[in-house]
């Protein structure tokens, strides 16, 4: 069983998101850190295959600036292979580009199961998962989680709203979008990271600029705060005082 | 130019709110270009429930294959209407059905796609979306080309249509896709753990939490209250606490009388679930934390050192 695990990085939220005059993202002034659903994928497939026992996992890349590390760390948590498609990518590399940049090069690299996030954060224009699924026509789910493989098939359970579930089985290939793993993605030292960076090395397939369809985005930008929060300054103390007056005040409490 | 195809799901036998909303704003843009609106449903309930729907023509997918949500099933279906029908736009809900549709639909019909649609106009001629991105911290003004490109809109964006209209519904025909098999539909468990939907006050923490350890907290916070203790998605995920008590789009929608947000930046996905409680209180070190959007009050500062002291000052309090 081969499988692939599709991974991207994006601007790190924790950081405030600086915008260009012409409404665009400073991208040289964010620091970008793995797709939180994606390490959710790479933490499933690692579990598929300690199960398995005989699967073998790669992470894979395009590569549109600094991905090393995000490939390493995934060697360093237990993936196989690693695999960078070069080319002439930027920051600025639309997702519906970038999963035609994927699906090229999975079409032939022979994967039984492939799995990504359900989404990122910068998704504007489609989420990868269905967009690669499209690409190379074969089956696939969304929103999934709880992954097994037995009997060439892949069952896993898909999530709808307020706690409602379906139960699929796939025939491979197939791909699926990962909401969540199983268990919260495994942690790895910096150390560990460093000394596979010293042993392993990450495969480069070169990948081109395909043509696709866009939706052109004009300008990004931060919501109106027309509704916004009436905001309480001061300490934790004083902040507290401020709630427990206006849950009196709503007769939210015993005065 | 083609109609705008709305992609309906039902509930209960009846068009979706999601999908009511999507009918409203179809037939504003619509009216807008000079183009109808066409209502697509599945399953047996679907031809009764598009009877009255809002929409200029409405299309019927039927067969066993159909009755229940299956994504090659109903993928295939639509893959084929589209072909016949030559929309201007696609609008699906940004449910699970549309994440798990939308994206492969745009694919392998070679058309433009965008997610997340919050607003939809007509400027100058040109359908122009909003895309609440970055977990709702940006939004992106997109140029839509009308040549059928896929929108997947974010549930709760606009009024669910208030009248109804009666379009002539066509039938057609899902086949079976074996190659993705549905198993069987599990429905949410009950009883057990508490029922955070009927709790006046909830007590809600998200990864700003930092760990299990510190649950304690919310706890202590909540008795105070007489409030239960609720959570986002990722503190369900990392297993501190059971998906009982997770609010948003995959999990509850609650409307409490007052709802204290904890260390929860406020994605799209848990608003969906807590934008309509009669009182938000949010705390979040970030003060560009999306949460404050939705808050009606709010404070930047750590609930690790807040709530101990919120809860001892609402001792012998609750209501
Ligand atoms: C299909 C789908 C369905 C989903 N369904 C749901 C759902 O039902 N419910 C849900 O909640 N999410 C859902 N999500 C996930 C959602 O996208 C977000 O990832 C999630 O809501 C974020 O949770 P959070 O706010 O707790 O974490 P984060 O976004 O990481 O926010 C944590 C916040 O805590 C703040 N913080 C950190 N430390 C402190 C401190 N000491 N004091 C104060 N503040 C602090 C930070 O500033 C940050 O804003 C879904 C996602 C998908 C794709
Ligand atoms: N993976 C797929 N999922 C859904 N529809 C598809 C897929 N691949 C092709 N289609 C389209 O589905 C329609 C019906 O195809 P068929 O099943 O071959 O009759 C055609 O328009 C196909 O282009």
């Amino acid at each position: 069983m081969k499988i692939a695990v599709l991974m991207k990085d994006v601007p790190d939220l924790v950081e405030d998101l600086e915008l260009t005059d012409e409404g665009q993202l400073a991208v040289d002034e964010l620091s970008f850190i793995p797709s939180e659903w994606d390490d959710q994928a790479l933490e499933e497939a690692l579990l598929v295959k300690d199960e398995m026992g005989q699967a073998e996992v790669t992470a894979v890349a395009v590569d549109t600036g600094d991905v090393d590390s995000m490939l390493y760390t995934a060697l360093a948590k237990g993936a196989d292979r690693a695999v960078k498609i070069v080319g002439e990518f930027g920051r600025d590399l639309p997702n519906r580009a970038r999963s035609a940049v994927l699906a090229e090069y999975l079409k032939t690299a022979g994967y039984d199961l492939i799995l990504t996030g359900v989404q990122a954060i910068d998704d504007v224009d489609g989420q990868v998962a269905g967009l690669v699924a499209g690409h190379l026509d074969v089956p696939h789910a969304s929103v999934v989680r709880e992954v097994a493989v037995a009997g060439g098939h892949v069952r896993c359970l898909q999530e709808y709203s307020a706690g409602r579930m379906a139960e699929l089985r796939l025939a491979t290939p197939a791909l699926l979008g990962i909401q969540a793993a199983r268990k919260p993605p495994r942690y790895v030292t910096i150390a560990k990271v460093r000394q596979v960076t010293k042993s392993a090395s990450l495969e480069e397939v070169e990948g081109e600029l395909p043509e696709v369809p866009t939706a052109a985005v004009r300008r990004l930008f931060k919501p109106q705060a027309a509704g916004r929060a009436v905001m309480w300054e001061g300490d934790p103390e004083a902040v507290a005082e401020q709630i427990v007056a206006l849950l009196d005040d709503r007769k939210l409490i015993r005065s | 130019m083609g109609p705008i195809v709305v992609v309906t799901e039902l509930e209960a036998g009846r068009v979706a709110d999601a999908s009511q909303e999507l009918l409203t704003k179809s037939r504003e843009v619509a009216d807008a270009l000079g183009t109808t609106v066409t209502a697509v449903g599945f399953g047996g309930q679907a031809a009764s429930a598009l009877a009255g729907a809002a929409a200029d023509a409405a299309i019927a997918v039927t067969g066993s294959a159909a009755e229940v949500y299956s994504p090659r099933v109903y993928e295939r279906a639509l893959a084929s209407l589209l072909k016949e029908q030559a929309p201007s736009l696609v609008m699906l809900s940004n449910t699970t059905l549309g994440m798990d549709l939308g994206a492969a639909l745009a694919s392998f019909s070679g058309q433009p796609m965008v997610g997340y649609c919050t607003g939809l106009s007509v400027q100058d001629g040109q359908v122009v979306a909003l895309s609440q991105i970055y977990g709702g911290k940006l939004l992106a003004e997109v140029e839509v080309p009308v040549t059928g490109s896929i929108i997947t809109a974010i549930p709760g964006s606009w009024p669910a249509a208030s009248a109804g209209g009666s379009p002539a519904v066509a039938a057609a025909v899902a086949e079976p896709a074996p190659e993705v098999e549905l198993l069987q539909v599990i429905m949410p468990e009950s009883g057990g753990d508490v029922d955070i939907t009927r709790s006046d006050i909830l007590v809600s923490v998200g990864r700003g939490i930092q760990g299990p350890e510190n649950l304690e907290l919310a706890d202590e916070l909540a008795a105070s209250l007489g409030a239960v203790v609720s959570c986002s998605r990722p503190v369900v995920d990392a297993g501190w606490l059971p998906r009982s008590r997770q609010v948003g789009k995959s999990g509850q929608t609650v409307k409490p009388r007052a709802y204290l947000a904890m260390g929860i930046s406020g994605a799209p996905e848990h608003l969906q679930g807590m934008k309509d409680a009669e009182l938000i209180i949010a705390v979040n070190s970030d003060e560009s934390a999306p949460i404050f959007e939705v808050a009606h009050f709010g404070a930047a500062v750590d609930i690790l050192e807040l709530m101990p002291v919120l809860a001892e000052k609402l001792q012998g309090r609750a209501g």
